[in-house]
């Protein structure tokens, strides 16, 4: 076997995926994965530019001009299907105007294996392509673990944002989403109804008739409430017998007042519990707000609190609309007992 | 290199808890595992690949396992490692453990590089170091850490099952267990025995 023969030799196991060119630029000798790339065509005998379509350097048409690209970075693709995209760097060959073209898959490695059905012993020992594929496949089912966990602990994390915000007893919502709700329709500026609704003679159910008694009501009333008003309007319970309505775009005190007439008219008919009744009613403050008012959620809150403490005085069981003139009748001006302190908390 | 304990360190990767999970429930349904779970005196049932738990957990988890079966631990053990290379549902680790080398004999050579493989995919994953002696072309012996006592058992289903995957003919011999090691005695009988499962580099993961 000739010198150059046993070069060739020595390059099919060390780069098995060079070309070498004669002076016309035919392939004279293909590397043994190169030629895998066509099974079915024989590269020796074909002008190396009629196989590969090289993309860049640009203008590329002749041997000559391809021997000049010597040393620098050839990009190359198959000129028919599967266009495999190919880098490639060509070197002077071993006898009198040869080339010796080297190829590599680059970045389209992971189709090209596939589409070729290479295995390991395709690449040469020393190349890192088969580690790459392993890092490819480990890379893939480590996201995918992550993923999934991403996915279950987003589940999770909407479970128990809903539970933070659901008042457990009567899967209303509870202050603290109240408080997010009226923040978010103050800083859209648009009107708003608000019903503070106290149950009265609640505690009496509760000492008289037991907690199972008072959980009962607690739970026939939200059932009421929720009935009473349409799935915009937020319903929440705020504290022991306490309760916050909100009623986006309220048309004005005439929706309020029918509204709290139905409920607490509802909430007059006695409560039936394991053969016993449990009479209890409501008083309602109301107020509205009106956009560009400038009021801050304390405030509104605070006029609805007015109003309901004025229902209060008025004999209980009964509504009052919020109104300036309410704070200047002295005995409104203090805050109803119990109210203030748990609406900071 | 084995004296250092270097799993003192980091806490139990998920995806050793969740193998085992895994391998219960594939094998022998959703009830026994929950009954492990309890067993292990555990709060929750699922463990998830992505996190890390107690070290403790896992010797108790494979107590509770064995207890459930009713089957010695060690056995348990070389199971888990037969299900973890032969299992449909956990195909990825047998086609990564695959790259490691086209013979048998290479994928054996490879095992000295699994943690560190490992760690390129998981970069908090710590496996337990292998070390390969050959001590003739058909002799070897298989030294490995062992942080939870019987890891030399999940490997020996490991590698019977590999062997098996090459189509290779291998002894398999479980010689001791000290000091925080075991070894695996491993001889060849017949390198291409039978034809063995195909390995297409390209497959994609489903």
């Amino acid at each position: 076997m000739s010198d150059v023969g046993q070069m060739y030799q020595t390059l099919d196991v060390l780069c098995p995926m060079h070309v070498v060119l004669s002076a016309t630029g035919h392939v004279t000798h293909a590397g043994p994965t190169v030629q895998k790339l066509r099974p079915d065509t024989a590269m020796i005998g074909r002008r190396f530019l009629e196989i590969f379509d090289l993309k860049r350097p640009r203008a590329i048409s002749t041997m000559d001009q391809l021997r000049d690209t010597a040393g620098t970075k050839l990009h190359l693709q198959l000129r028919d299907a599967p266009q495999t995209e190919v880098k490639g760097i060509l070197v002077p060959g071993f006898a009198p105007d040869h080339s010796i073209v080297n190829l590599s898959f680059g970045i389209s490695v992971v189709d090209a294996v596939s589409d070729y059905a290479l295995s390991s012993a395709d690449f040469a020992a020393t190349d890192l392509t088969v580690e790459m594929l392993y890092l490819v496949e480990a890379k893939s089912a480590a996201m995918d673990a992550s993923r999934k966990l991403n996915l279950r602990l987003q589940g999770a994390m909407i479970a128990a944002e809903e539970q933070a915000f659901t008042d457990t007893l009567t899967g209303l919502k509870n202050r603290r989403a109240m408080d997010h709700v009226l923040a978010r329709h103050i800083q859209w500026d648009t009107r708003f109804g608000l019903m503070q609704i106290d149950l009265d003679w609640f505690k009496a159910v509760n000492d008289t008739l037991g907690h199972a008694a008072g959980d009962h009501v607690l739970q026939t009333v939200a059932r009421v409430m929720v009935e009473e008003t349409r799935e915009t309007d937020t319903v929440a319970r705020v504290g022991g017998d306490e309760f916050v309505i909100i009623l986006p775009h309220a048309k004005g005190p005439d929706s309020l007042l029918s509204i709290g007439r139905r409920i607490i008219k509802r909430l007059s008919r006695p409560i039936p519990f394991q053969g016993e009744e449990c009479k209890i009613s409501a008083s309602i403050g109301a107020a509205v707000f009106e956009p560009e008012s400038g009021l801050t959620v304390a405030e509104i809150l605070d006029n609805a609190d007015v109003a309901l403490y004025a229902s209060k005085h008025g004999g209980r069981s009964q509504q009052t609309i919020y109104h300036p003139d309410l704070r200047a009748q002295t005995h409104n001006l203090a805050p109803p007992v119990g109210r203030a302190d748990t609406r900071t908390a | 290199m084995y004296g250092a304990k270097i799993w003192d360190i980091c806490a139990m990767h998920g995806l050793i808890n969740r193998a085992i999970q895994c391998f219960v429930t594939d094998s022998y349904g959703a009830d026994k595992w929950v009954e492990a779970t309890r067993v292990a005196d555990l709060d929750f049932v699922e463990f998830e690949a992505m996190l890390t738990y107690d070290d403790d957990i896992t010797p108790a988890l494979l107590d509770a396992v064995s207890d459930v079966l009713d089957r010695p631990r060690d056995e348990v053990m070389e199971d888990i490692g037969t299900y973890l290379v032969s299992h449909p549902n956990v195909e990825a680790l047998r086609r990564l453990l695959r790259f490691g080398g086209v013979t048998f004999v290479e994928f054996l050579h490879s095992l000295d590089d699994l943690p560190d493989r490992a760690r390129l995919a998981v970069s908090d994953l710590n496996l337990p170091r292998i070390e390969l002696r050959d001590h003739s072309p058909t002799q070897f012996s298989l030294i490995c850490q062992s942080p939870v006592a019987g890891y030399g058992h999940v490997m020996m289903g490991i590698l019977r099952t590999m062997a098996d995957d090459y189509g290779t003919l291998a002894m398999l011999e479980h010689t001791g267990a000290g000091n925080g090691v075991e070894t695996i005695s491993v001889s060849l009988i017949e390198t291409e025995f039978a034809e063995g499962r195909v390995f297409d580099l390209g497959a994609r993961a489903s």
